[in-house]
């Protein structure tokens, strides 16, 4: 879990650097030679298919552990306690994940898929020889939809928790935290849990609002 | 407060042997005072059992003093109750209020079976003990003291670790069951130590092996052990152990002193 996971949040800091320029207010010319360039580069290819890869590993181990868990204690407790000493996403990962996956699926086959096997308008900037996908145009009619930006936003959120675990969990299983390092971990790791989700949201939020005319 | 009284609703866990099917019975206790402890007052209801002819409730319980480690029992959701940092012998009954209904379990966790009751078997600890949680030494005068530089922080830490009673409730309260405060703690008071240098990664190995034998469910850090540790084990230790175990693999197992060299 902490291998594959520590690698998927070093994907999300690329892909949110990439996805900023969605906001760049060119009218998606950057996001759109960056998106070109992303699909065309040997080692993004190389490293994308890494990354379907650690996400099937991330899920597959998941559901391997959960079984582990319910196999370590065939009969639950009755009681439930009036304080929970444990924080809530980490006692509620599976669903959380769950969740993310379920985005990842509707957030792939709206964009990935669409730009890759579907029928993506094409456009040609000035100074540039080859047409381009337009990227950007498949973005921003997704995201002019209210239910598809909000469903991207609620989405952030349980991402931000899932990572509230996640980031200082991977740590402690691979050994590195220890008594002088473990504020600092948690901290960062609360800081990445709060602010990559925002900022994934803030495009969806913002593109939204422009398709409304703001 | 001096010398007031509760009237308590108990819903305990009655199961008559390990194979018996197990299910919740009620009693009701009409004067617990304040100031007897969780056990004294499951001492009542045994007597108030006994004199109306029915069976006791049986529960594990030794020294009463919150050092040994056998007293269990998952009160209202919660790992020897609702009070921190003590075991059930030290909760007292203040804790709870005049009227209140409280759910008495046994710590449930494949690797502890049911004997009966709320009694146990944690002899899955003592097997994981017995696999790696010792220290050779030469036998012959007692060594002088300091005779072996040891640092403060080190001493303190390999102290705290060495606080682990055993007492399972690391394992009752995780939601995967796992028993990774437990062997952490029990590598870490010997992986601090000089003395505890030379089996050090053959003790790792072995004690996880023996953990996972046991059927104990595997960390995913909620840290719910640390909460309700009655001694305040750290889960600090559990990273000591993740990177020590990392590092016995990495560095193809045992060492040549060991024990259990393959």
């Amino acid at each position: 879990m902490a291998l594959t996971g520590l690698f998927l949040v070093l994907f999300l800091v690329v892909h949110l650097a990439g996805n900023l320029q969605l906001l760049a207010g060119d009218g998606g010319r950057s996001f759109n030679e960056y998106s070109h360039f992303m699909s065309h580069s040997l080692l993004i290819q190389t490293v994308s298919k890494l990354n379907f890869a650690f996400i099937i590993l991330h899920v597959i181990y998941s559901l391997w552990l959960t079984r582990q868990a319910s196999a370590a204690r065939p009969q639950g407790y009755e009681g439930k306690p009036a304080l929970q000493t444990a924080t809530w996403s980490s006692r509620n990962m599976g669903i959380l994940g769950t969740v993310i996956l379920l985005f990842l699926i509707v957030h792939l086959k709206g964009f990935w898929y669409e730009l890759k096997f579907g029928s993506a308008p094409s456009i040609t900037y000035p100074g540039s020889a080859e047409p381009l996908h337009d990227a950007y145009e498949v973005v921003k009619a997704a995201y002019s939809q209210s239910w598809y930006a909000g469903f991207y936003i609620l989405s952030m959120i349980f991402l931000g928790f899932h990572l509230h675990h996640g980031f200082q969990s991977a740590f402690h299983t691979l050994g590195l935290s220890n008594y002088r390092y473990k504020p600092l971990i948690r901290t960062v790791g609360t800081v990445f849990a709060v602010l990559v989700p925002l900022l994934f949201a803030l495009i969806p939020a913002v593109m939204h609002l422009q398709s409304l005319g703001y | 407060m001096e010398n007031q009284s509760l009237r308590l609703k108990l819903r305990v866990w009655r199961q008559a042997s390990a194979q018996a099917k197990g299910n919740f019975e009620t009693y009701e206790l009409a004067a617990v005072p304040v100031h007897a402890s969780f056990l004294e007052m499951m001492d009542l209801l045994n007597e108030q059992l006994i004199r109306e002819g029915k069976e006791p409730v049986a529960f594990d319980h030794d020294c009463r003093e919150g050092i040994c480690g056998m007293c269990s029992m998952y009160i209202n959701g919660r790992a020897h109750g609702p009070q921190r940092g003590t075991t059930t012998c030290q909760l007292h009954m203040r804790h709870f209020h005049d009227g209140e209904t409280i759910t008495v379990e046994p710590f449930r966790a494949a690797a502890f079976p049911i004997l009966k009751d709320l009694a146990v078997n944690r002899s899955a600890f003592d097997r994981i003990q017995q696999a790696g949680g010792f220290v050779t030494v030469n036998t012959g005068n007692a060594p002088d003291g300091n005779a072996v530089p040891i640092s403060k922080i080190d001493a303190d830490e390999a102290f705290m670790s060495a606080a682990c009673i055993g007492c399972g409730a690391c394992v009752a309260a995780c939601k995967n069951a796992s028993a990774m405060l437990f062997v952490s703690a029990k590598v870490s008071q010997y992986a601090l130590l000089p003395q505890g240098q030379p089996e050090h990664r053959d003790r790792v190995l072995s004690m996880v092996e023996a953990m996972d034998l046991e059927g104990f469910g595997h960390c995913t850090n909620t840290g719910a052990c640390e909460a309700e540790c009655p001694k305040g084990i750290s889960v600090e230790n559990i990273s000591r152990l993740n990177r020590s175990y990392l590092i016995a693999q990495l560095s193809g197992g045992g060492t040549s002193t060991g024990t259990n060299t393959e």
